[in-house]
């Protein structure tokens, strides 16, 4: 348990929620300028969110 | 509306009262440390495969434990073909005796012994054991069987009530229905183009359902965990990985080592990382299932303990609301992560069957 892997693995965490907040954000807005399509920006914040999130599992290796 | 959240929120208050059977009145901090042991081994061994299915064990009056479950064959190759009952293992405690040789369960692997059940370790703690190799019935592998059984009615139902029904589909298989039409109008088609999408349509769909059936089996409290267990999403991975690069056409290997439309110093440059490319995609798709897949039963794992090390009404209560909602969280991510995996091996399919359609673009 030592202390630089216990921050290697708080910034990572970090990095993801940063990027899937932003990808949040992105989505958010672009609904709103148009929310007929609704359901395809969904689909794809989706599919970036999961992939951001599959870097952050790299914070359980550092631990 | 107003009455959907009143019902809601007395059964989640009422679910909250439940673990007052978690009150005990013994000293507690003499447990803790034990406790902490035993909660670790409990999450670990919930991760791991195991060669019987045990679904209770309790340490009666006299301390000995007793295990409820139902053993499964075990079968070894080693020179010659071995199957025994694992109960004769009994979780580890007991050396196995079958023919002339004896067998141990250590960190659940068998090993050949003597008959005292000697295992020798080396300098790094590991055991020098010969190790027979394994082809047996664990826990899941039962689990993959049993959910190929479910599939193969479920869909052959639905297949066969078109005939039947003139073309509407009838029966528990209706509840699907939109879901394969989803994954090849907005999965398929998109990804791979009209022209090849039926080539790769079964294996799509038996991904997704295969993937999503296997993620809500292991929330049961059967404690079966199987897309939380590496070796089976290496192999999903294997598979997405050979079938792209076995069905791939001629532009696609063109793009990977020879990009058109590029200066020349930038091609010899960018053909390793795309050559590190083709094998890093599929090593992400099996990391990212296993990672979400045991994470998730972790948290969840050490929630449910949560509730025994707080051995008073409030915080045991607050510790099951908690479970509970993480448990409807993962439900959610069952799904996601069946979807997510589908879609990627699409894309990749997508890549693989590409028409080269931009040679007037190079000059």
């Amino acid at each position: 348990m030592e202390i630089p892997k216990i921050i290697g693995a708080g910034l990572v965490v970090i990095g993801v929620g940063i990027g899937i907040g932003n990808i949040g954000k992105g989505a958010m807005e672009a609904i709103g300028r148009q929310p007929d399509a609704t359901g395809k920006i969904q689909t794809v914040m989706l599919i970036a969110a999961a992939l951001v999130e599959g870097i952050g599992f790299a914070a359980l290796f550092a631990v | 509306m107003l009455k959907n959240t009143h019902y809601i929120s007395f059964f989640l208050i009422l679910f909250g009262i439940l673990p007052i059977s978690a009150n005990e009145t013994k000293e507690p901090s003499s447990e803790n440390r034990d406790k902490k042991s035993e909660i670790k081994e409990y999450i670990l061994h919930h991760l791991q495969d195991s060669h019987d299915f045990n679904l209770l064990s309790y340490t009666n009056n006299e301390g000995k434990k007793i295990h409820i479950g139902l053993p499964l064959p075990v079968i070894l190759w080693d020179e010659g073909l071995k199957i025994f009952s694992s109960s004769k293992l009994h979780h580890g405690e007991s050396v196995a005796h079958v023919g002339k040789n004896y067998y141990k369960l250590e960190h659940n692997k068998i090993y050949k012994t003597n008959s005292e059940g000697l295992i020798k370790y080396d300098e790094s703690h590991h055991p020098t054991n010969i190790a027979p190799l394994d082809f047996s019935l664990t826990k899941g592998v039962v689990s993959i069987i049993f959910t190929s059984i479910i599939m193969f009615f479920l869909f052959k139902g639905l297949a066969d009530s078109y005939k039947k029904n003139n073309l509407v589909a009838n029966g528990i298989g209706r509840f699907f229905e939109p879901i394969v039409l989803y994954v090849r109008d907005e999965i398929a088609i998109p990804n791979i183009g009209e022209k090849y999408y039926k080539n790769y349509m079964s294996y799509l769909l038996t991904l997704f359902f295969f993937i999503w059936f296997l993620n809500i089996l292991g929330l049961t409290p059967l404690g079966i965990n199987v897309t939380g267990n590496i070796a089976v999403t290496s192999c999903l991975a294997l598979i997405t990985f050979l079938i792209t690069n076995l069905t791939a056409k001629k532009v696609y290997w063109k793009h990977i080592f020879w990009m058109p439309g590029v200066p020349l110093p930038m091609k010899i440059a960018l053909a390793p990382i795309e050559l590190l490319g083709v094998m890093i995609k599929p090593f992400a798709l099996m990391i990212r299932l296993y990672a979400n897949i045991s994470a998730g039963h972790i948290v969840l794992m050490s929630l449910i303990s949560l509730i025994f090390i707080f051995r008073n009404w409030l915080g045991s209560s607050l510790s099951f609301i908690l479970a509970f909602s993480i448990s409807i969280i993962e439900i959610l991510v069952a799904v996601l992560q069946a979807y997510i995996f589908t879609v990627l091996s699409a894309l990749y399919f997508g890549f693989a069957v590409e028409e080269h359609d931009h040679e007037e673009q190079d000059h």
